[in-house]
């Protein structure tokens, strides 16, 4: 086959895949693309201000991406990738045969601001926007409901706001919180999604809480803060569980977003380790940690851990339960996990329509 | 191994002059200055029955010989103290505190049975002094590696910390990486977490950043004999971290030139792993499938971690290990990365 014909051919809509994409990224043409969805009170304040951050450089990463989007996304108009509807319809939910596709926005870093009546607001605003910009658009598209959780009240009026349209599936929140997120400031955030059926998609965030990245401190490259992703979420994953969120929300369900999952096992082995040496300390915990995993806790796959030995994936995915991952491309950015080749392992069909479908059809309860 | 500091009193006769008199006008006798890390009454700290009557667990030679070197047939054992030397604010005085552990190391502990070998505790809060420390005590073959903690300033890897890797290659000494943090920044990126178990947990997220920043800074590349040996880090999560390292490192490497192959290669060639804890079931399919991830059977290096409490009994090591593998783990390896250890003691 020529180069030109493999290209049409891997061009060509999929129609065989049935895909549930848990994490598509929505982008602003600018942060001003925000301002019609903004109250009055605080649109002069995003032209003067902008955001106000807990970091050096003025509305930027400070860990400059070696790349950050696929260069194949750049909108036909020279958009920034993600920033059309229309074309994000044809270049990724046909090609790649999304059945859903989940939004995942991470602007205008609503959960990152400090000044929290305005972070309160700019949440507001991004759920009107994906409402009026995607979702009333294009029908395959689900919302997650952004709030802020630095300040809850705000977070549970938006969650109370929102659960009526059912288009929104999750809500959605920093795991780069000012406080590890099983603390208690946290729980009404808890009451109020478990109360009205919703999952919480905690998404790695560009933007963080001010402290480190890792806990050895600032990393010097994009190469290290990469990594970092797997710390964030492994650190909510402990927090929420030994801070007994589980215990005491039995309805809550928790997707972890592009913080890989590869780890999960040697997590869970160490938590329960340490838990039977130090449980006095943590007497609200009824069950080993690992329980409260296998119950409330969804991991997407992007950026899929590559083992050198591609079956080690096998063994790492019956380790934590092939009814635990949920498949994400996280369009547009640069690295994007293709469906068609992503899982470079012998599947059952059962379990690559649980991983690809099923498992997120039954978490957001998605016909 | 650990041995304790009981405190600062113990520590007076090998202060000098100034530091003595720093000690009496502060009235630092009465601090014990253990680690947030490792309380000494927390459980994890002392197994029940390795707890001496009196004193910190790890204080107690006569307890150190009977329960663990005569108990597992030990021949050669390293003492890794872990103290508030290490996390001070104060240079000077973490430096000249880090001296004095260091000779009443050599005094009370390496002095009264041939068995025991230690590692230099340095100032890491100042690398220039750190290194100073190692040039001191170098001299002394009975100290065969660098002791630092996990957690400091910086990333362990930056470049302001390589006088340390600098004098530890030229005294052919691994630098240990023990697993604890001087809390200059909390254990997750969302702050301080509640509970004691949730920092020890998090040592892997820890030990994961300074792999990374080992790796990505170029220390390896510019110092090719150093070893880092991981202490009390666990071994299971590196296969998982070490498949996200290799991937991203493809994606972004003209960002690191100096790394010129994959990260877990670097990592097989220069780091080594304490077998405790051994965090996984004591089932020996698992136990082999992570063997055969870490994919080289020159990088786990036998410890019991006494006094601290990682296994009830005799279960040091995990089950199904083949009896070649147990070979490299309690002598040959040990002996590779630690080239003092299989010369004689002048």
């Amino acid at each position: 086959m020529s180069l030109s014909m493999l290209a049409a051919e891997k061009a060509k809509p999929n129609t065989r895949l049935s895909v549930v994409d848990c994490d598509i990224h929505p982008v602003l043409r600018s942060d001003l693309e925000i301002l019609p969805y903004l109250p009055e009170r605080w649109r002069d304040h995003l032209k003067t201000y902008r955001r106000h951050l807990r970091q050096g450089l003025h509305g930027t990463l400070t860990h400059m991406r070696m790349q950050v989007n696929r260069l194949d996304a750049v909108t036909p108009d020279g958009g920034p990738p993600g920033s059309d509807v229309d074309f994000m319809r044809s270049h990724h939910l046909d090609q790649n045969g999304v059945e859903w596709g989940l939004l995942q926005s991470l602007q205008p870093a609503a959960h990152a601001e400090r000044n929290l009546e305005y972070g309160a607001a700019l949440a507001t605003a991004n759920n009107e926007w994906q409402i009026a910009q995607w979702i009333d658009k294009e029908p395959r598209l689900r919302g997650s409901i952004q709030v802020t959780q630095e300040n809850p009240e705000a977070a549970v009026r938006e969650i109370k706001r929102r659960a009526g349209d059912k288009r929104f599936v999750q809500v959605s929140m920093s795991p780069r919180a000012q406080e590890p997120l099983g603390r208690p400031r946290y729980w009404p955030i808890y009451e109020a999604c478990e109360e009205h059926g919703l999952p919480i998609g905690l998404h790695v965030p560009g933007f963080g809480s001010g402290y480190a990245s890792t806990p050895a401190g600032w990393p010097s490259f994009y190469l290290e803060e990469h990594q970092t992703f797997a710390y964030i979420i492994m650190g909510v994953f402990t927090s929420m569980v030994l801070e007994g969120v589980f215990e005491r929300y039995k309805g809550l369900k928790l997707v972890l977003v592009e913080g890989g999952f590869a780890w999960v096992p040697a997590l869970c082995w160490r938590l329960d380790k340490a838990w039977t040496r130090m449980r006095s300390e943590v007497p609200h915990l009824k069950r080993p940690p690992s329980e409260y995993i296998r119950e409330h806790i969804w991991f997407t796959t992007q950026p899929i851990e590559e083992p050198e030995n591609p079956e080690d994936l096998n063994r790492v995915i019956e380790w934590i339960g092939w009814d635990r991952l949920l498949f994400s491309t996280d369009y547009p950015h640069w690295d994007f996990d293709d469906p068609k080749t992503v899982f470079n392992i012998r599947m059952t069909p059962e379990h690559r329509k649980m991983i690809f479908s099923d498992n997120a059809k039954r978490v957001y309860g998605l016909p | 191994m650990h041995v304790a500091v009981p405190g600062v009193k113990t520590l007076v006769p090998y202060l000098d002059e100034y530091w003595q008199e720093r000690v009496r006008i502060q009235q630092l006798e009465r601090l014990d200055l253990s680690l947030t890390s490792y309380p000494p009454t927390a459980p994890l700290s002392g197994r029940p029955d390795w707890r001496p009557q009196q004193g910190p667990p790890g204080s107690d030679l006569a307890l150190l010989q009977e329960k663990a070197l005569e108990r597992f047939g030990v021949r050669y054992a390293i003492l890794n103290c872990l103290w508030g030397s290490q996390v001070l604010f104060a240079e000077d005085m973490a430096a000249a505190f880090c001296r004095a552990v260091n000779d009443w190391i050599a005094a009370e502990w390496l002095d009264r049975d041939s068995r025991l070998r230690a590692s230099i505790m340095v100032p890491t809060q100042n690398p220039e002094l750190a290194a100073a420390e190692i040039e001191r005590r170098a001299g002394d073959p009975r100290f065969v590696q660098v002791l630092v903690l996990a957690g400091l300033d910086l990333p362990l890897g930056r470049r302001l910390n390589w006088p340390i890797f600098k004098a530890a290659t030229a005294h052919r000494l691994p630098v240990a990486v023990h697993a604890g943090s001087a809390y200059r920044h909390p254990p997750s990126s969302s702050g301080w977490p509640s509970f004691l178990l949730e920092d020890y947990v998090s040592n892997t997220q820890l030990f994961a950043a300074q792999l990374a920043s080992l790796v990505s800074e170029g220390v390896f590349a510019k110092f090719p004999e150093l070893k880092v040996v991981l202490v009390e880090s666990g071994f299971t999560w590196l296969p998982a971290f070490a498949w996200k390292f290799n991937k991203t490192w493809r994606g972004v490497r003209t960002e690191v030139p100096w790394v010129t192959k994959p990260p877990f290669d670097i990592i097989r060639d220069h780091v080594r792993l304490t077998i405790q804890p051994t965090d996984a079931p004591n089932d020996p399919a698992i136990i082999n499938a992570l063997i055969e991830q870490i994919g080289s059977d020159d990088m786990l290096l036998f410890a019991s971690d006494f006094p601290h409490w990682q296994f009830d009994g005799d279960d040091v090591l995990p089950d199904g290990l083949d009896d070649a593998l147990l070979q490299k783990i309690l002598v040959e390896n040990p002996l590779a990365t630690y080239p003092r250890l299989g010369e004689l003691v002048a």
